[in-house]
């Protein structure tokens, strides 16, 4: 029957196909990009930029750059579906914390594996950070070049912490000054949420990240042991959540709303737009893509309005390796296919890319932390303060191929004590019950 | 309809009752009327203020979200002459033939696709039309939208032979003609209003379908318009409200032109009976 | 199973005799068949199997994957969680009530009320309401999908406009009842199909049995309980059937409430694809698959002997 199919299907194709010149090479490149729409910036690099440079480089490749403008969660389908059938874009963008599952899938090869030794000469891995280069790295090997990192942190409106009478030089030490901050706020002004911590299933993974890890990282726990272990019961946890319940429950500090409609994400952007939130824990992202002059979050008179602090551990030292304050990095980077037809072509493309050149065109368009030492932030005193202060600071998350399921169980806790149906305590049982499903219980353990 | 009963007993709630339900019905959508003509974008019902075509001009200068229309039409129309003429010859031999089983197959056929329906099978559809060679192509979204779409169509168009009685193509066949024969000559013209329904059936699900389309296309230039309507959502992800409903609406009209020539040239009809 | 009792058209002989040869049956099969067999057969016992393994999409499990047994099935019914809210259970229940409420109570007697009231209506009335209905159920589902957004939005849509202009206060609609929102939604997308359905079944009983109701002096309603309703039997049957079975595994409801707030809508359609397509947990996915059809056919079974039951007078 399949084979029938095919050679009916075949001569479909075979006669709509468009003759091209037999030498060129094609060059599909796919990220999660669209001019004008969701991560513009990159679209209009690649589009723009990299390409026609590429191309004026090496005049026998035509490369084409698929946009694709769905949620992350739909393009991961599509390249595991592609890659498991031997199809897919020859280079794509791809988020570091996927690497694992992807491999132990077999979807993913190392880039030597797929476009020769050649590789490791390539004189970009020098210059890339240390904690960059992990981002891409699984079992120490390389799947891919990391583009950027990132850092996560509290973002204030200063317009509305000196109505409340809070120093301009304001750094909270624990989470009871960043509450009490928050208490002041909501006394002057009851009618708003003034701190945002992201929870619940509808933001994904912002809110294991943004919201979550943020606050379990300040109890000097993460979401693993030394050794790699998934903790699914200990008193950083319950902390963690209990503070979800203080803010969204028990003392209505933030939009608990927000945390649970499905564009909740973009409800808590324009609270903060509006004033109605003054603290809102999120990543360098929020700064460099929603809320500048122009688009749809802008803050007006942001150079004046908007800041930032550095987030917290509960108590000063409790943070994790002993720290004041925490905060954790993720970031996103290119691969290659491990089926591509023309692997030199996409590796020349794939470094093309992450030279110096290139990536300073990038920073042209739009600043952000760079993986590479030697391409500087221009102009953007934000981002180089913030990534000075907080890169040092940084926690990765763990490699490990159920992590992302994983992830999802702890949406769905956050999102049980938010919208007040559990206790932290059940939630935090049902959590473990869970993680157990998923991960088996030898790769748990409890700190209680 | 030809019979009316004796308005003995409060015809005039009937009516009140139905304009009512009309009505409720018509209150979801009445955003739709006016959002698309307003320069503003509002979530609430407003008179369009300024009152602009503004939206449509830049609706119809995004290549990407005209094309999408275009690959619509293709595929939906692709996918209902396939399904249209597969289920009226099939429901046709299981209602007129013997075959031995024919009974329970549709059923049988309704539950299967029922599971495959669900999302786990999208992973083995994938594997078909990736091994066919078929992947980003219209022929791919076609395909799979008409073996999904046919038990149902089947279903009910079995259901409508039946109700037919056979002493139409008994008559021809008496005046000598073959059973094909009697099937495009006799039974088919009778047969048109149920095939109709399922004309217009799986032309509005094949054209609203985001998930088959998304998971076997992957080039923006084969992409249909309810893939192609994300392109009127900005960087952050929210809707752009006034470009999203002009652009639904322009979306909406090829649906509602069918079912209004449709209803108006043929009638709609899911069982032959009595009057024919 | 046999089919006759729905084909039944008032009055009418069961004849038992061909009139299409076996032949020319199988030939005006084969298309559909072909079709069938490797979009729907194929995909079919495709997930029947892989719902005894523990494949997935991404991780070890997806190049090897191991022959589980019935794992999946007893993951999906384990009592420790299984009414836990995300959990298989809970969904199961919610869908259950989704499908009484929104298919059962809500599009079949709403669509059998709209289609008798289209009866004995004014013609302007009755197109104007066949119009509206039908438009809800025609639109393109992202369509629907955002007008209904819009439509209940707190702070600007137009139902709580309305009801602010009658003097009540706004309703936060989708965060507080999300269950019936979803149920009246698929009320109001889906009731045409019943009403068209009913509508033809109506319009092919003879006009003489209600003539002769008239003469009788017959209510609108005896009419309705005493002659179509027991006429048009069959067709309740088919029906009944087809709107299960649709609204059993409709994913529509997701394009409003993402299966949110805390699962509160999450019908197994959408947990399905949770579990398959977020998850990547395919053999677990295809469990959910295997059950969903044995609920179908349990609710088929049913209405086919209710059907025949009554038949018998």
């Amino acid at each position: 029957m399949s084979n029938r199919l095919r050679s009916l299907a075949l001569g479909l194709v075979g006669a709509t196909a468009v003759a091209l010149p037999a030498f060129a090479v094609d060059l599909n490149v796919t990220c999660r990009c669209v001019i004008g729409g969701v991560n513009s910036a990159t679209a209009q690099w690649i589009e723009e930029s990299v390409i026609p440079a590429f191309e004026a480089a090496h005049p026998d490749v035509n490369v084409v750059l698929n946009q694709f403008g769905g949620e992350d969660a739909q393009l991961t389908q599509q390249l595991a579906l592609d890659f498991s059938t031997g199809a897919g874009p020859d280079v794509t963008a791809f988020d570091g914390f996927l690497i694992p599952s992807f491999v132990e899938g077999g979807l993913l090869k190392s880039l030597d594996e797929v476009a020769g030794a050649e590789v490791n000469d390539w004189s970009g891995w020098a210059a890339l950070s240390e904690g960059s280069r992990a981002l891409m790295l699984y079992e120490g090997k390389y799947y891919g070049i990391p583009l950027g990192t990132d850092v996560r942190m509290v973002h204030t409106r200063k317009d509305i912490l000196a109505e409340a009478g809070i120093a301009a030089d304001w750094q909270p030490t624990s989470w009871e000054e960043l509450l009490d901050a928050a208490r002041a706020i909501k006394a002057i002004k009851p009618d708003s949420f003034p701190l945002q911590i992201n929870a619940g299933v509808a933001m994904g993974e912002a809110t294991t990240m943004q919201g979550y890890w943020l606050a379990l990282l300040g109890t000097g726990e993460a979401v693993t042991d030394e050794n790699g272990k998934f903790i699914v019961a200990s008193q950083g946890i319950l902390d963690t959540l209990n503070l979800y319940k203080t803010v969204y429950v028990d003392e209505k500090l933030g939009d608990q709303r927000a945390q649970l409609l499905a564009d909740g994400r973009n409800r808590s952007f324009a609270n903060f737009r509006d004033g109605v939130t003054a603290l809102l824990l999120e990543g360098d992202y929020f700064y460099r893509s929603v809320t500048p002059e122009g688009s749809e979050f802008a803050v007006a008179n942001r150079d004046q309005v908007q800041g930032w602090v550095k987030m917290p551990a509960k108590e000063p030292g409790a943070g994790i390796r002993g720290q004041d304050f925490v905060t954790i990095s993720g970031g996103t980077g290119f691969v290659l296919n491990p089926a591509t037809d023309t692997p030199k072509e996409a590796w020349a493309f794939l470094s093309f890319m992450n030279e110096p050149a290139q990536l300073e065109a990038f920073q042209a368009i739009q600043p952000r932390i760079t993986a590479r030492t030697d391409v500087a932030i221009p102009n953007s005193p934000f981002l180089t303060e913030t990534s000075q202060t907080l890169l040092p600071l940084t926690t990765a998350r763990p490699n490990d191929p159920s992590y992302n399921a994983v992830s999802s169980e702890i949406q769905r806790m956050t999102e049980a004590v938010v919208s007040g149906e559990l206790s932290p305590e059940e939630a935090m049982a049902q959590y473990k019950s869970a993680v157990t499903a998923i991960v088996g219980a030898d790769n748990t353990v409890s700190l209680l | 309809m030809k019979f009316t009963l004796p308005a003995f007993f409060g015809r005039m709630a009937f009516s009140a009752l139905a304009a009512l339900i009309g009505a409720a019905f018509a209150l979801p959508l009445l955003w739709f009327l006016f959002a698309p003509f307003n320069g503003r974008a509002e979530l609430g019902l407003t008179i369009p203020d300024p009152f602009t075509l503004n939206n449509f001009v830049t609706v119809f200068g995004n290549s990407f979200a005209v094309q999408a229309l275009w690959n619509s039409l293709i595929q939906a129309v692709g996918g209902v002459i396939l399904v249209g003429s597969a289920a009226t010859l099939a429901a046709y031999a299981l209602s007129r033939s013997s075959i031995p089983g024919k009974g329970a197959v549709t059923y049988i056929l309704l539950l299967f696709s029922s599971v495959v329906s669900g999302s786990a099978a999208m992973v083995p559809i994938f594997l078909i039309i990736s091994a066919a060679g078929l992947m980003d192509t219209h022929l791919a979204v076609i395909l799979t939208f008409a073996g999904g779409l046919l038990p149902t169509a089947m279903f009910i168009l079995r259901d409508f032979i039946d109700s037919i009685p056979k002493s139409y193509e008994e008559s021809a066949m008496v005046a000598g003609a073959s059973p094909v024969q009697a099937f495009f000559d006799v039974a088919l013209p009778v047969i048109r209003p149920g095939i109709v329904v399922i004309v217009v059936w799986s032309f509005v699900n094949i054209w609203g379908s985001f998930l088959i389309p998304f998971i076997l296309l992957r080039s923006d230039s084969n992409m249909p318009a309810a893939v192609a309507i994300y392109s009127f959502y900005s960087e952050a992800g929210t809707p752009v409200v006034t470009l999203l409903a002009a652009y639904s609406l322009i979306y909406s009209l090829p649906v509602i032109a069918l079912y209004l020539f449709v209803s108006w040239k043929f009638g709609f009809r899911f069982f032959g009976g009595i009057k024919a | 199973m046999t089919t006759q009792p729905i084909t039944t058209a008032p009055k009418r002989k069961v004849r038992n005799f061909a009139l299409l040869s076996n032949r020319a049956g199988a030939a005006f099969l084969t298309p559909a068949g072909i079709l069938v067999a490797v979009f729907v057969i194929f995909p079919f016992f495709w997930v029947i199997f892989v719902s005894f393994t523990n494949r997935t999409l991404l991780g070890r499990t997806a190049l090897n994957p191991e022959f589980v047994g019935l794992a999946n099935y007893l993951a999906l019914f384990d009592p420790n969680i299984f009414f836990q809210r995300g959990q298989f259970g809970f969904s199961l229940i919610l869908t259950t009530q989704f499908v009484i409420a929104s298919a059962l109570i809500g599009q079949a007697l709403l669509g059998l009320l709209l289609a008798w009231l289209i009866q004995t209506v004014p013609a302007w009335v009755k197109r104007l309401t066949e119009t509206f209905v039908i438009a809800a159920w025609i639109l393109p589902e992202v369509v629907i999908g955002f007008a209904w957004f819009a439509f209940l939005d707190r702070d600007a849509g137009t139902l709580n406009m309305m009801l602010n202009a009658i003097g009540l206060p706004s309703g936060d609609f989708l965060l507080e009842s999300p269950f019936w929102v979803i149920v009246v939604f698929n009320t109001w997308r889906g009731a045409a199909f019943s009403m068209m359905l009913f509508n033809s079944a109506f319009s092919s009983i003879p006009p003489s049995y209600f003539q002769a109701a008239d003469v009788a002096g017959a209510s609108s309603w005896q009419k309705f309980r005493d002659i179509a309703v027991p006429l048009i039997r069959g067709h309740i049957v088919t029906n009944l059937i087809l709107i299960t079975m649709w609204t059993f595994n409709t994913f529509t409801p997701f394009l409003l409430t993402n299966g949110g707030p805390s699962y509160r809508t999450e019908l197994v359609s959408i947990y399905n694809y949770r579990v398959a397509f977020q998850d990547f947990q395919f053999g677990k996915g295809a469990a959910v698959g295997v059950i969903m059809m044995l609920i179908n056919l349990a609710f088929a079974l049913v209405y086919l002997s209710l059907g025949r039951k009554k038949k018998v007078r």
